[in-house]
């Protein structure tokens, strides 16, 4: 069998030379505020206060440093899993609304970013206390009150409405992209809606899914503020444990060591899921 | 790919509105079982509409629609067990050629060797078996028309709507694809009913053509009948190349005299009623003469300029410009005598060469 053959294009893709110095201001900014520092900590946490591994033995064997860490995994996961169970409809209707509606969308997922965070956290607080206006709303009702402040819950909530846009945004970009004339494709080859949808829609959007949680998941990890102002003692994440070491004590060596901790557990995770997203082999884009 | 009996068509009185916009007006289509028909027209003309409307993907506003003498009104697009064949393929991007063809089999619960063997069957018939392990992105645009082919026909549907399936690929590709479509078609036996705006392509594959405009059919017959009896003018100047020749108009027992540019033509038969005639010519049907020479009984005379003469291998092709600043085309067979630019001639035609339609100014807008 043979095809007519592709003509070749007249003209190939534009690439001068030396375009890769475009990325030198970035990469200048990396260095400096980021390779630099983490070399720091990471030699830190190996030399202080003495050469050896005692920094890691001494993280290891303490028990609430383990079960920190693992607390630290789950909330993240958590988070992650709420965000995008809010995020997947929310990014959908997105792409279905029309122009002015997707507008006021966009702009309500964007208006979080534009206010600190320290004060949205604050906000939670007042919503969520004992005598907050969720617990003021149960008891008006009638019901028992339940308890938020100062529990994991109320730390995942927090950190879910933080982190929501973070899940949105990419699911979004990688729906719009989505060319919805398969599903009547697939519909004309005898899917019900509803199938159509679960067969072709949500696995064309999940590159969309897979880096909205990754993101999720890592700034999650390494979240400060919304689980230090809404935790209680026994919703400590990790980041509180290593301010405390950097900050309270000034062991420099056990924070870094921490931190190492953490970021090797990241990158372990990471190479996990890798495959998984390889997997989708797919360009979602409409073919010209 | 089993012999299936082809589904008949049959609408009546079809018309489908967008609050105020008519997209179609009144239709009646009949379509045999079996039968390859061709929906003809300039984009908005409703042929598009029409398929949507067999297809399931819109209801019909008012009239009937009915496949295989079962009325589909109200029965979803996934229930209407019909192939459908898109413009812009369509296949699914994150399933294999194997999976995408598989797939209507799967929702019809058919599973293991029995499925392997009719996905099989399918790539065979499309010349496309060793692709099935491909993806979408990995083939030519050709290509995965041809996987979309056999997707929409390994469930063996009784009917397969296309919809300017070939619209996007390039000329030798597209006339090398309606020869594999036409012969798909005929060992098939299917009902197959194509959408498009290119009136050669209709010419190549049809055993029946409906030509579209604004919203009506205005003419539904073979391509031969459409080309040599054109029921209005604007299905004449759509299929094939036509000159259009105005003037004023008098009738002379069962004929019609013209006076265009001066000079009288004489054509066979009349309109009915009151419409204003108009002429047209088919440029094979025409000769091209030199001034006043080689007359012949009863031949209509029109004297003009050559302003373009193309040799075509198989013949030549003129455009004589006449006096009354009408553009002729007229094509001379391999042998006639050659003309060059700004010779002046005569274009000849017999009264039994034309055709007589009443004029219709939409007929010349639409085309462009």
């Amino acid at each position: 069998m043979t095809d007519m053959p592709d003509r070749p294009a007249l003209l190939t893709r534009w690439r001068p030379r030396g375009a890769v110095w475009l990325a030198a201001p970035a990469v200048l900014v990396l260095l400096l505020a980021l390779a630099y520092p983490l070399a720091i900590v990471v030699v830190r946490s190996f030399t202080d206060p003495a050469p050896g591994l005692d920094n890691y033995v001494w993280f290891f064997q303490s028990a609430v440093n383990r079960t920190v860490l693992q607390r630290t995994f789950v909330v993240a996961a958590w988070v992650t899993l709420v965000s995008l169970i809010c995020a997947y409809p929310y990014a959908y209707a997105m792409t279905i609304v029309g122009r002015n509606l997707r507008l006021a969308l966009i702009l309500c997922v964007l208006v979080p970013f534009w206010l600190s965070g320290v004060v949205r956290t604050l906000a939670w607080v007042i919503l969520l206390q004992d005598s907050g206006v969720i617990n003021s709303f149960l008891r008006g009702l009638g019901l028992p009150p339940v308890k938020l402040i100062r529990t994991l819950p109320g730390v995942v909530i927090g950190m879910t409405q933080v982190l929501l846009p973070f899940m949105i945004l990419p699911i979004y970009s990688v729906m719009k992209g989505i060319d919805t004339r398969l599903l009547q494709a697939a519909r004309s080859l005898g899917a019900k809606p509803w199938k159509a949808f679960l067969q072709i829609y949500v696995p064309l959007s999940l590159p969309g899914v897979y880096a909205g949680a990754i993101i999720v998941f890592i700034l999650s990890l390494g979240f400060y503020i919304t689980p230090a102002l809404l935790g209680g003692p026994r919703s400590i994440l990790l980041s509180s444990l290593v301010q405390n070491q950097v900050l309270s004590l000034l062991n420099w060596g056990r924070g870094g060591a921490m931190g190492v901790v953490l970021l090797v557990t990241t990158f372990v995770l990471l190479a996990i899921a890798a495959p998984l997203m390889r997997q989708n082999h797919s360009s979602t884009r409409r073919e010209a | 790919m089993t012999a299936s009996a082809g589904a008949a068509i049959e609408i009546r009185k079809a018309s489908k509105r967008y609050g105020a916009f008519t997209a179609l007006n009144d239709i009646d289509l009949h379509i045999r079982p079996g039968e390859f028909m061709t929906l003809l027209g300039p984009s908005g003309s409703g042929k598009t509409t029409t398929l949507n409307l067999i297809a399931g993907f819109t209801d019909i506003s008012s009239g009937t629609l009915e496949i295989g003498g079962k009325s589909v009104t109200g029965l979803p697009s996934h229930k209407r067990n019909i192939g459908v064949v898109f413009q812009h393929y369509a296949l699914f991007p994150h399933m294999t050629v194997g999976r995408n063809v598989a797939y209507p089999l799967t929702l019809r619960g058919i599973r293991g060797e029995e499925r392997d063997r009719r996905v099989k069957r399918a790539l065979d018939m499309v010349k496309m078996a060793d692709f099935a392990h491909r993806y979408p992105n990995e083939l030519s645009g050709g290509q995965q028309q041809r996987v979309a082919l056999a997707r929409a026909l390994v469930f063996d549907p009784p009917l397969l709507l296309m919809d300017e399936p070939l619209g996007a690929l390039d000329k030798k590709l597209r006339e090398w694809l309606q020869l594999e479509i036409k012969r798909i078609h005929r060992e098939l036996g299917t009902t197959f009913v194509y959408v498009t705006h290119d009136q050669e392509e209709a010419l190549v594959l049809s055993d029946r053509i409906a030509v579209f405009n604004g919203g009506r059919i205005e003419q539904i017959g073979t391509g031969r009948e459409l080309y040599d009896h054109p029921a209005t003018l604007f299905v004449g100047r759509f299929i094939g190349e036509s000159t259009v020749l105005r003037g004023m108009a008098e009738t002379t027992g069962d004929g019609t005299t013209m006076i265009i540019g001066g000079q009288r033509i004489f054509a066979q038969g009349r309109l009915p009623g009151e419409a204003r005639p108009v002429i047209l010519l088919r440029p094979e049907r025409v000769g091209l003469k030199r001034a006043g020479a080689d007359a012949v009984t009863g031949e209509n005379r029109l004297s003009g300029t050559v302003t373009e003469a193309i040799y075509l291998g198989s013949g030549s092709k003129y455009e004589v410009r006449l006096a009354d600043g009408t553009v002729a085309v007229v094509r001379s067979p391999l042998g006639a005598a050659d003309f060059a630019i700004g010779d002046t001639v005569d274009i000849a035609f017999l009264p039994t060469d034309l055709t007589l339609l009443p004029d219709d100014a939409s007929a010349d807008v639409t085309l462009t």
